[in-house]
């Protein structure tokens, strides 16, 4: 049959069970015998711990067991590993303290974890926390990212001076400074990529048991990659064979990077169900998801950018600081350096581009990837720093833009900082957005603007991104500690009915729609019969998640594989079925035919035969329909685009409205043009709040977590955001046969420099030219009266 | 101390033994075993925990359960009839309405509430009635369309 669904917006397949309040997540889940966990948390930023007296809290109705630091240490539980090992341009590796479930002597943050709870209800274990002593002295503090590197900066490791992680580089350093010494015009810019709290809406969870009779283990959590965490947690942590734990992934909330990594909770729950026999479940609150989930964004850099006389990029230097929090996440190290610095060329021709980056601990959450992870800090500081460059050298925004876009000819293109774009057509983006935004009616809307007493201004920012992390050799030797592939599994069910088993996870990207329309139309079966199964260790053979846009480039090509296995069987037995040679069959439209004949088989016909084989190869052939796949990517893929923001601003409360908000991407061809452009929403609408609404904040004195709430942190809401106008303009990856590229995070990665180059363009007229994210009302009020004041006198 | 708490429940009466301190969402997650409300945040802000209460939209992650005894309660649990889905629901799924829907639930059950008001409501309307809940997935857009769609839908029913 023909189902030609590849580039419909096919309706999703797994919306039924959450529109009727039937999603499995983690906390809907309870097991017999179930215990509660709470968690003890550091109410200091920095102390050492002298003494914990849990004599009254095991004493209190309900409570099982009260566990710290010191139980774990004496069962020898490891630390929590980090995935990513950076060398500083001296050659020594990073420095890469302990990161111990539960926190036996000093706490480096606060929230940090320092005992377990466990009860027959959570009531009754959140009653015994507070009756758990534990003796503090209170230690210096440093959270402020700049600060941690200021001579006497209270230190957050004894092994780590002056706080340093590490001291990276990339690049050409002389070709850059030969580079400067020639140039006409120099822009310089220096800005703060504002720290962010990722905030799924379904807080983390996670659920151990332990079976005494078998051994055997299971995790249920809110985790986008079950079989990272039962390598990191069962290998480096818990040491539990990989045959003898599950890791169960069930339906996930959200993820956007914030649930990648191994907590703590992870391993103390599963820990704890061993020593007790018996399942333990712990959900977090908002408040301990807030100072407790990794962090995103934290760089503070300084940037220059020269130009020659006809404005063309000559060199491009950037020095960052980027804070790492108190330990070190799961790939944490990977994401100032590898994907950050390497794509700061952007959609640029820059011959010579050079980039330090200097990795700092603090006393505060551990940051890493969060939605673009790099991409976004590397994209908006070029962005900031081209619209700089503008006013430098009295070229238009647009046009110094064109000059220096890297052709549409000239791919493959080798960038000076390790990555080969593979294609990608900025103008046709640029183009396409310009159309779309009706940028030629600007001036008019402006003038409109400005006589309702409102200051309104457009910006923009043409950008690129590198997805689908890879190869593995290569990220290997970049320091990376795991593979990158991905796997697949395609079993063909005996009346030809097809179960996929990816080693991707999806938590709200789609997948059991997409990837059964990559199978409905591949295999030409109806995509009613084609069931898409992720998120289980027991079920699927294995995978590395979803992250880094990764699950169509990567986990896509893995099942296109496990697909041309299947067809290729399914000629052969075919042609035993049909008297012909296997090389004369063809498939398409779910029919083996014998090639200029009209004898065929179907799909279904072959399926049946392959599992019920009377008459099949036998001799040649296993029974069975089953196939497996892995696929190791050839190379990142590159999505790009051009994203524009038109604002208004109330100059009398600083008030930014975003009025229009224009996104062209390229995201390589699209299977479901619905489910990308929803992608493409979320992650706009997450740069926006980044742009204006989002900033974490930590008292500098305490270290205590300023905005821990819902009620402190600005997140979007309806109102916030405008309709976006959302398009694709297509070309193809090259080295993936889908020629897919990735559409997770484009929106989070283009947006933010759109939004503030609108902001800054509204308020050009008042002689204002830089503004911080996020620019809220407050931010943009005093820019008013600074550059009033500045005026005036 | 515990106490009983009896209400109506999507039209059946239910009944459980609770703590005095528990809340209505955590009565029916945890004791009555309809899991379709969450609960996102512990400060009233995020609207997963929406529910009606008589007729009327309220956080259940802000009500004690001893509260809505004797009360008509309707959760998302309780909206499609057999295998048919209500059309607010049916909206949702047609305009994409949701990703990893966590949100949705309550999403759907406030956007009733809104339509039962304004059965027409605007986009403007819309976008200012969900301040109380938050998704980070959609960016709101689709959310935006799905109860423009759902509230037609209702209106032609």
């Amino acid at each position: 049959m023909s189902t030609h669904l590849i580039g419909a917006s096919v309706r999703r397949k797994e919306d039924k069970r959450f529109v009727t309040g039937k999603g499995n997540y983690t906390d809907d889940i309870n097991l017999p015998n179930q215990l509660y966990a709470y968690i003890v948390r550091s109410p200091y930023a920095s102390a050492r711990i002298n003494a914990i007296d849990s004599r009254a809290a095991k004493a209190a109705p309900g409570v099982v067991a009260v566990f710290t630091g010191a139980d774990m240490a004496a069962d020898a539980v490891g630390s929590l590993p980090c995935g990513w090992q950076i060398h500083s341009r001296d050659g020594s590796p990073m420095v890469e303290p302990p990161h111990p479930p539960l926190v036996p002597d000093q706490v480096r943050h606060v929230g940090d974890q320092v005992a377990v709870i466990v009860a027959k209800s959570l009531f009754q274990a959140k009653d015994a926390a507070e009756l758990l002593e534990i003796d503090y002295t209170e230690l210096p503090v440093v959270t402020a990212t700049p600060k941690a590197v200021a001579e006497n900066a209270p230190k957050v490791w004894e092994e780590a001076p002056g706080n340093l992680c590490f001291d990276w580089e990339i690049g050409d350093q002389a070709a850059v400074d030969a580079a400067f010494a020639k140039a006409r015009h120099i822009a310089k810019i220096d800005l703060v990529n504002n720290r962010l709290i990722p905030n799924a809406m379904e807080p983390r969870a996670y659920i151990g048991d332990y079976n005494p009779a078998t051994g055997d283990y299971t995790l249920y959590t809110t985790s986008q990659n079950p079989h990272v965490i039962r390598l990191l947690m069962g290998a480096f942590v818990l040491n539990i064979p990989e045959h003898k734990l599950r890791v169960v992934a069930p339906d996930v909330g959200g993820g956007f990077g914030s649930k990648i990594y191994h907590y703590a909770e992870e391993a103390i729950v599963t820990w704890a169900a061993r020593k007790l026999g018996c399942a333990i479940k712990w959900t977090a609150e908002r408040s301990e998801a807030f100072m407790s989930d990794a962090h995103g964004r934290d760089h503070v850099t300084h940037a220059e950018l020269a130009l020659d006389e006809n404005g063309r990029f000559l060199g491009l230097r950037v020095d960052t600081l980027a804070n790492m929090g108190a330990y070190l996440s799961t790939f944490a190290p990977s994401i100032p350096t590898y994907l950050h610095a390497t794509l700061l060329a952007g959609v640029y021709t820059t011959p010579a581009i050079y980039c330090n980056v200097k990795a700092v601990f603090t006393h505060t959450v551990p940051v890493d990837a969060y939605r673009g992870a790099g991409r976004p800090e590397a994209t908006y500081l070029l962005e900031r720093l081209v619209d700089v460059a503008a006013r430098v050298s009295g070229i238009d925004r647009i046009e110094l833009r064109r000059r220096n876009f890297i052709p549409s000819d000239a791919f493959p293109y080798q960038t000076p900082v390790a990555l080969e774009y593979d294609s990608g057509d900025y103008e046709a983006t640029l183009q396409e957005a310009l159309k779309r935004a009706d940028y030629a009616g600007f001036p008019a809307r402006q003038a409109a603007a400005r006589s309702r007493g409102k200051l309104r201004g457009i910006g923009f920012s043409t950008y690129l991104e590198a997805c689908g992390i890879a190869p593995s050799n290569v990220a290997g030797a970049l320091g990376a500690r795991a593979g990158l592939f991905e796997a697949a599994q395609v079993r063909v069910n005996p009346t030809g009915s097809v179960t996929v088993f990816t080693g991707t996870h999806s938590h709200g990207q789609g997948h059991e729609t997409t990837f059964a329309q990559l199978v409905a139309d591949t295999l030409g079966i109806d995509i009613e019969n084609v069931e898409i199964v992720h998120g289980d260790t027991s079920k699927i053979l294995f995978g590395m998640g979803t992250y880094g846009s990764r699950s169509l480039a990567v986990g896509g090509e893995a099942l296109m594989k496990a697909m041309n296995k299947i067809v290729a069987k399914g000629k052969k037995i075919a042609a035993h079925q049909l008297e012909a040679a296997a090389d004369d069959i063809e498939f398409s439209e779910g029919k083996f035919t014998v090639s200029g004949t009209d004898r065929s088989k179907t799909f279904a016909d072959i399926a049946l035969s392959a599992y019920v084989p009377h008459n099949y190869p036998l001799d040649e052939l296993e029974p069975g329909l089953d196939e497996t796949a892995f696929y190791d990517p050839k190379n990142f893929t590159f999505p790009g685009g051009c994203h524009i923001c038109e604002v208004e601003i109330d100059p009398e409360t600083g008030v930014v409205d975003v009025v229009n908000f224009t996104a062209v991407d390229d995201v390589g061809r699209v299977i479901n043009p619905m489910i990308v452009e929803g992608q493409v929403h979320g992650g706009v609408a997450q740069g926006i709040g980044q742009a204006l609404l989002e900033g974490c904040a930590y008292d500098s004195e305490s270290g205590q977590l300023l905005t821990g709430s819902f009620m402190d942190y600005c997140m979007p809401r309806a109102d916030n955001v405008p309709p976006f106008q959302v398009g694709t303009h297509t070309t193809l990856c090259t080295h993936n046969s889908l020629g897919v590229k990735g559409c997770g995070e484009v929106g989070a990665i283009g947006s933010p420099p759109a939004v503030i180059n609108a902001v800054l363009d509204a308020l050009a007229p008042l002689g204002v030219s830089d503004i911080e994210m996020p620019a809220t009302p407050h931010r943009v009020w005093q820019a008013i009266q600074s550059a009033r004041s500045a005026q005036a006198a | 101390m515990t106490t009983t708490v009896s209400f109506i429940l999507n039209g059946q009466p239910v009944s459980a033994d609770v703590e005095e301190r528990t809340l209505l969402v955590s009565m029916l997650r945890e004791h009555l075993g309809q899991t379709g409300t969450h609960i996102g945040c512990d400060t009233s802000q995020c609207g997963a925990c929406v529910v009606h209460l008589n007729g009327r939209s309220v956080k259940s992650c802000s009500l004690l359960a001893v509260q809505v005894d004797g009360a008509q309660v309707t959760t998302i649990e309780g909206l499609a009839e057999a295998e048919q889905l209500h059309p607010m629901q049916e909206a949702f799924r047609e305009n994409h309405g949701l990703q990893c829907g966590f949100c949705t639930p309550g999403m759907i059950m406030s956007a009733l509430d809104l339509v039962a008001h304004n059965p027409d409501p605007s986009e403007q309307e819309i976008r200012h009635w969900l301040e109380g809940n938050l998704c980070r997935c959609t960016g709101y857009h689709n959310i935006v369309k799905a109860i423009k769609a759902g509230a037609a839908a209702m209106r032609q029913a």
